[in-house]
């Protein structure tokens, strides 16, 4: 069985279900030629279905025709990476930042064989082939300078698709290089509905309550909340754990188990018991054993700067007012340096100590500034 | 790029999709040599890999002539290349330097040059327009060579190619109409991106060929040149477009693409583009696009534009505003609770936040403009804005380091909030 969010996923742009002024857009801008575009917005907001939807828009339905192939660079340095590529005869999607540091050489390499070669099917709706890159906003600088003159030279063969979760890392030659599209997450409102869509198309009976605790949890990010659903439907198909009066829902204060009784990954649960521990003790072996839980996240591949927004949202749910501050100054601190370091663990564990002791202070009374 | 590569240029589609057809991928490696290494070799794997599949991208210029062609279509070209400046006359605001250029079409010297300033600014398109009217549609190719950032920048590659485009001898027998001055000239294109080594042997190649060649670099930000480089150009600073400059080409392209830009639209491009005028045209061209697909065509909005670049809505900014503490005369905004219990500030910092992130507003534009509005504000002490400047400084940096968007807007919103009520 395939995945409820890719089973029902939007094919066309009339069947996309929210922020229909932005796909009123890109129907008039698919209408003549097409600029250079980049989409931004949270993950899980739905960029990359729009964008799905915005190509058959522009192509018809031959963009369904997806091919997955490997493609081998050499580098400068003769070394040779490889990557994958999905294509159909009118675009080509890639993810140049699988390479490393050597998404330079993807984008030369790739985006010049095809900008300088035209579209061959006569009867293609329109001239020009279209090249999606995703996670832009992780692509280096030299990556993206590489992409400035393509770009511009080559308008007439080439039109690129970049779809990233910001623009602050996308450099201003490239910004001004292309019209910025903006996806904002979906209203609880609209998860709701497009929940009760895929339930419906699934014969299964979801009740009001529980749809809209999945969008509360979900955080804006539609993805999840699918996966969510999914995930408690398997667990429990009438949906009898979910009660109607829960925390969340009625806006009351949470506590510990209110927290943990909702239907989340389990990363994210083991993430949320990893602030509980930092919050139950403070102490040199009670670090040594959160130190532990943080490796043991790392190993199943959570990225770090997720891990401590995770933690730093659980937190905050849970300290007093007057050190919610402190928690998100120091989370924004040490998230910032991890991204310059080196070693993702060095951080994470100096968060928690910092954590620790601004609580122990806390618990004390003793000012701190 | 070197212009004779182009005619070279083989389907790479066609040969990944022969190899994928039978073989395994390691396979399919050795079949699709980097192009970089290969010239016509590779064209030879592709055509002796059998009829498998009909090649979807044909190479450019192969067939001309032969059978039914896409025509490049001017109407369908996007305006920032249509109105690209086609001589040094187009090229708007840039006087100074403008003025000078045109003197170098007369004589016959022409100086290493070094352009540099913000994108958009007519940095590209004043090389271009200056080589055409010194050398002319015949001569380009022969004696202009443009090497940018997407190209390989090794020294050795440049090295290479700048030898070979410097060996052969200008010719004297021309077009008369252009001035042809006996030199070839080398743009190197984004200059800045290219490493220090490479800059440093790029001094020794400029020396050795300087009987023959000129050099022009070009780049937005002319502190990652070195000073050997740029002491041996003359430098010409681009300044970003000023109102007016961009106001009239704006205009004139309104005129001849039959848009209907009332004043308050025109004055969101020129606000939201901030000088970069690639970007006010393709703004301009996106919502003309908007505008005329409704039935019956409207003319372009001040919001439409807004939306279409970016910018927060003034309703959003003054609902985090007032989060933050700061009152500018905004309309009641709800932050009523169903369960009646009591809201702290920094509760209500941390979900204003959490609704501009959602929307998907980048955080520096949120920051920027936050700053327009904290900095105006006559409510806001002179203490707290010294603070909030430090804090947004300090928040910018950590962004463009990459840093997580949320966690830095909702830190410096709780930073700006603290400072905003201490001095209150
Ligand atoms: N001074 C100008 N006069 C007329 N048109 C301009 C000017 N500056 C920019 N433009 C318009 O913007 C487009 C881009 O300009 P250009 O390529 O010269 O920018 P650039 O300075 O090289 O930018 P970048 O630093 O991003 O490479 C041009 O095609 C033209 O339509
Ligand atoms: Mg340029």
């Amino acid at each position: 069985m395939s995945l409820l969010v890719d089973k029902w996923r939007p094919k066309t742009l009339d069947e996309l279900a929210y922020h229909e002024d932005l796909s009123e857009r890109l129907r008039a801008l698919a209408q003549t030629d097409f600029p250079h575009t980049l989409f931004y917005g949270p993950s899980g907001a739905g960029k990359k279905t729009r964008i799905m939807c915005t190509l058959k828009e522009l192509f018809g339905p031959g963009v369904d025709k997806l091919r997955i192939e490997q493609r081998t660079f050499l580098t400068p340095s003769k070394r040779k990476i490889e990557i994958n590529v999905v294509q159909s005869n009118y675009h080509i999607e890639l993810t140049p930042s699988d390479a490393g540091n050597w998404d330079r050489s993807v984008v030369q390499e790739v985006l010049k064989d095809i900008a300088q070669t035209q579209q061959v099917d006569l009867n293609a709706k329109k001239r020009f082939k279209v090249v999606i890159i995703n996670e832009a906003d992780l692509l280096s600088r030299d990556a993206q300078s590489a992409l400035r003159r393509t770009m511009e030279k080559f308008t007439a063969n080439l039109r690129v698709i970049l779809c990233a979760n910001s623009t602050s890392r996308i450099i201003g030659p490239i910004r001004s290089r292309c019209l910025l599209l903006r996806v904002g997450a979906p209203s609880e409102a609209e998860i709701c509905k497009v929940l009760a869509y895929a339930a419906k198309k699934e014969r299964l009976s979801l009740p009001e309550h529980v749809a809209t605790l999945l969008a509360r949890i979900s955080q804006g990010n539609l993805r999840r909340a699918l996966l969510s659903l999914e995930a408690l439907h398997t667990q429990d198909p009438t949906f009898k754990t979910v009660s109607a009066s829960h925390s969340l829902l009625t806006g009351t204060k949470q506590s510990a188990s209110d927290l943990d009784s909702v239907p989340r990954p389990d990363w994210e649960k083991y993430a949320g018991r990893a602030a509980e521990k930092i919050l139950g003790e403070q102490t040199p072996e009670r670090l040594l054993e959160v130190r532990g839980m943080l490796y043991e996240l790392l190993v199943h591949c959570i990225p770090a700067p997720l891990i401590i927004s995770t933690i730093s949202k659980r937190l905050m749910d849970r300290v007093d007012e007057e050190i919610k501050a402190d928690v998100v100054y120091w989370a924004a601190f040490y998230e910032h340096r991890l991204r310059l370091g080196s070693k993702p663990i060095f951080h994470l564990e100096a968060f928690c100590a910092r954590i620790m002791s601004v609580y122990k202070q806390h618990l004390l009374g003793i000012g701190f500034d | 790029m070197a212009p004779s590569s182009t005619t070279q240029k083989v389907d790479a589609f066609a040969m990944m999709r022969q190899a994928a057809a039978g073989k395994k991928p390691s396979a399919a490696a050795e079949a699709s040599p980097p192009k970089a290494s290969g010239s016509g070799s590779s064209s030879k794997a592709a055509n002796s890999g059998g009829p498998a599949v009909a090649p979807m991208f044909k190479p450019k210029g192969s067939g001309l002539g032969a059978g039914p062609k896409h025509v490049a279509d001017v109407e369908n070209q996007p305006w920032v290349e249509k109105y690209r400046p086609k001589n040094l006359e187009e090229v708007s605001a840039q006087d100074h330097t403008v003025q000078v250029l045109k003197k170098t079409l007369g004589n016959s010297n022409l100086p290493h040059m070094l352009f540099y300033g913000p994108p958009g600014t007519g940095k590209t398109s004043t090389i271009l327009a200056l080589c055409k009217q010194l050398f002319g549609p015949e001569l380009f190719r022969s004696r202009v060579l443009e090497l940018n950032a997407s190209d390989e920048r090794g020294i050795s590659v440049v090295r290479d190619k700048i030898k070979n485009f410097a060996k052969t001898t200008v010719t004297t027998n021309h077009d008369p109409n252009y001035p042809a001055p006996p030199f070839k000239i080398i743009i190197l294109d984004e200059a800045d991106s290219m490493t220090q080594d490479a800059q440093s042997a790029l001094r020794r190649i400029m020396e050795s060929h300087s009987r023959i060649t000129r050099f022009c670099l070009i780049c937005n930000y002319v502190t990652r040149i070195i000073e050997p480089i740029t002491s041996r150009c003359s430098k010409f600073r681009f300044k970003p477009l000023d109102v007016s400059s961009t106001e009239l080409r704006l205009k004139e392209i309104c005129l001849k693409e039959n848009v209907d830009c009332p004043d308050d639209a025109l004055r969101a491009l020129i606000k939201t583009s901030d000088g970069d005028l690639r970007r006010a045209i393709t703004y301009l061209q996106s919502a003309s696009r908007l505008h005329s697909a409704t039935t019956p065509p409207t003319p372009l909005t001040a919001i439409s534009v807004q939306e279409i670049g970016g910018v927060v809505p003034d309703g959003v900014m003054a609902e985090l505003a007032k989060a933050l503490g700061v009152e500018s005369g905004a309309e009641d905004v709800e932050m009523g609770e169903p369960s009646g219990r009591t809201v702290g500030a920094f509760e209500t910092v941390q979900r204003a936040v959490e609704k501009v992130v959602r929307e998907g507003y980048s955080a520096t534009q949120v920051l920027t403009q936050l700053h327009d509005l904290l900095i105006l504000d006559p409510l806001v002490s002179p203490r707290a804005k010294a603070k909030i400047a430090l804090t947004l400084g300090e928040t910018d940096k950590c962004l463009t380091d990459g840093a997580d968007e949320e966690l830095q807007l909702l830190n410096a919103c709780a930073k700006i909030r603290k400072a905003v009520s201490e001095a209150a």
